[in-house]
This record gives C-alpha cells, sequence and structure tokens, in this order.
C-alpha cells in the first residue's frame, strides 16, 4: 500500500459528524487487532474507494468501515474493541422550563 | 448539516492560491485549526464535498477564510480558485475536528511545521494567538517549494517582527531566495535541531501538510526527543483536495 494514498481520522469527521453528534477526532479508540490506542485523528484514512475506511496507524487492521448507498448509510466498526469520547458538556434544563435551540 | 455562505471577498496569495472569505449566517464560530467541508453540486445533481481548513481565526462574526491551493486535476479546487466570484453562495459543513486545534487557553510553548498549503490551519492559529493577546511562544517552521510559494509572507513577517516571542524559519525544497545558505531539501534532523523549540521545554507540536511530509516531520520531531502524544499531525492529498 503507497504511503501517500491516506489521509488521517481528521479528514472523516465531516462524514462521521452526520452519525455522531459529538467530533470522533479526539476520541480515542482501540484496535481490536493489535490493541493500540489512539486518537481517531491519528488512524490512516482511505478515501479512494465507493466507501471510506480507517486503519490503524500501528498494524493498518481495518476499524472502521463506512458507505454510502442510495437509502443507506452502512457502518462496521468491528475493528475497534471501543471508541472513548470525551463526556460531553450537557445542558440540563431547569425542570419545567421548555428549551428551543434552532443551532447545534 | 449543511450551512450555505457566501462569498465576501477573493484574494489571491500566489499564483496558484486564492484566499475566500465567506460569511455564513448561523456560523457557531469555529477554533483554529478545525476544518470544513465544502460541497459544490452541478446542474444535473451531481455533488463534490471537499474539506478545507479554516485560515482566519475565530471571530464571532459569521466570517470564515478559506485558502484553495489550485491542483492540476482537480475537481474542486479550479472552480473555487478561478471560477467562483463575490456573492456566489457555497455550501458548508463545519467546523468540524476537536483534536488539530489550538485554543487560546494554552499557554505553553507552540511548535508549527508546515508543508506547502499545510501552513493554512497553521496560520489560523498564529493569527487566533494574536487576536486573543496570547502570550503563548510560538515557532513555525514553513517548508515550501520556492520563495513565490509561500503564503502569508508578509503577514508573517509583520507578525514575527512585532513579538519577540513568535518566530519564523523557512525551509525551500526546490529553489531558494539569493544567497540563501541551506541548499534546497526536505526538512532534515539539523533543521529541526536547528530552529525549533527543544524537548525539553514540552511544546505541543502541529504538523500540517501532504502525507510524506507529515510522517518524516512527525518522526524526525520524534527522533529529538519530543513525545508522539505531544505531535498532533494532520495530512491531506489529492483525494480529500485539504488544503
Amino acid at each position: 500500500m503507497n504511503s501517500d494514498d491516506y489521509l488521517d481520522g481528521n479528514s472523516a469527521a465531516g462524514e462521521l459528524g452526520r452519525i455522531f453528534t459529538i467530533d470522533v477526532t479526539a476520541a480515542e479508540g482501540q484496535c481490536a487487532s493489535c490493541g493500540a490506542t489512539r486518537r481517531f485523528a491519528e488512524a490512516r484514512v482511505y478515501m479512494q474507494g465507493p466507501g471510506l475506511v480507517v486503519r490503524c496507524a500501528a498494524c493498518e487492521h481495518v476499524l472502521l468501515r463506512l458507505v454510502n448507498a442510495p437509502h443507506h448509510v452502512w457502518l462496521d466498526m468491528r475493528g475497534m474493541t471501543y471508541l472513548r469520547f470525551d463526556a460531553p458538556e450537557v445542558e440540563v434544563p431547569a425542570t419545567g422550563t421548555e428549551t428551543a435551540r434552532t443551532e447545534h | 448539516m449543511w450551512r450555505v455562505g457566501a462569498v465576501l471577498a477573493l484574494h489571491d496569495e500566489t499564483a496558484t492560491a486564492r484566499t475566500i472569505t465567506l460569511t455564513v449566517p448561523g456560523w457557531p464560530d469555529h477554533l483554529a485549526g478545525q476544518h470544513v467541508d465544502v460541497r459544490l453540486t452541478a446542474a444535473d445533481g451531481y455533488s463534490a464535498v471537499r474539506s478545507y481548513s479554516i485560515a482566519s481565526a475565530p471571530n464571532h462574526e459569521n466570517r470564515v477564510e478559506i485558502t484553495v491551493e489550485r491542483l492540476p486535476n482537480g475537481e474542486v479546487s479550479p472552480y473555487l480558485t478561478q471560477q467562483v466570484a463575490v456573492s456566489d453562495r457555497l455550501e458548508l459543513r463545519g467546523p468540524i475536528g476537536s483534536w488539530f486545534v489550538w485554543r487560546v487557553q494554552q499557554t505553553e510553548p507552540v511548535q508549527l511545521v508546515a508543508g506547502g498549503s499545510g501552513i493554512v490551519p497553521l496560520m489560523a492559529m498564529v493569527r487566533s494567538r494574536a487576536s486573543a493577546s496570547s502570550a503563548a511562544p510560538f515557532r513555525l517552521l514553513y517548508s515550501v517549494r520556492e520563495p513565490a510559494a509561500a503564503l502569508y509572507r508578509d503577514e508573517l513577517q509583520a507578525l514575527a517582527s512585532r513579538d519577540a516571542s513568535v518566530s519564523l524559519s523557512y525551509a525551500y525544497t526546490r529553489a531558494t531566495p539569493p544567497g540563501w545558505t541551506r541548499p534546497p531539501g526536505r526538512i532534515d534532523a539539523a533543521l529541526i535541531a536547528g530552529t525549533t523549540w527543544p524537548a525539553s521545554l514540552g511544546p505541543t507540536c502541529y504538523v500540517c501538510g501532504p502525507t510524506s511530509f507529515v510522517e518524516n516531520a512527525a518522526s524526525l520531531l520524534t527522533a529529538c526527543g519530543h513525545r508522539p502524544d505531544r505531535i498532533r499531525t494532520e495530512r491531506f492529498g489529492p483525494t480529500g483536495e485539504r488544503k
């Protein structure tokens, strides 16, 4: 595999942002094959194919695959043991009040 | 979620790179280092999405600047650098990313290493530092093909000359200015040792450029004793047209 053919986890964040409400680039993931733990931003991303393939920067094992089909999005994350996000700053509305937000 | 931005201004940085200033209603402001996805849709419905680093500092004014380098066989960059006009509309998604970012609360020394248009997100950090009057000591090592290919040269020079905490080093890979002592070539161990913060100061390092540049620079930094977890990298390539 040519070492110049890949980008990194930063480049997948826009597409994954359609699925996850929290940004994935700072999340820590563990490779199910070699056990390395890295930030998602450090993973290798291959975008030449019909989908998006994310590989472990240490061992090249496939961590994640994302395919956009006409009516479905396929997400395969079995290559990762876990993905750990920082807990988001959740706004807890006071009891009995309705909060309306147009933008997130 | 896609937002529609309007082109406010265009500025040619070099013969092949153009800065596009957009105003994006509802923009949730950004952090230095983040990027946006830009979507262009043709009349027949075909659309293409590309990622571009944000060049401007956070500003609370719904304003976003991207600098786009024209790629010879690019699908999107020729349009953005040659055809787009003031008041045209573009679709944007973002800001994206929370890892390759510099926040104004950071006070530790910062080492920036840029290859080609990898300078763009690092320029956002330099601008963010200036606009927040941060005292964090910054060093930038900027590798470009030739003098005329350097982006933001005058602005960087002005920032470095009025603030002793910002220093600037160039490396040229193909052609140097007259009288330049270092022959053209890639960043190497001697240059890293001579122009960047020593690892003992514990700087956060941000490296951005083409994949091969980033691999080389990050391994040189690691060899100089920088801890891998203090080195943050962002790669771009023809596929993503990230510039």
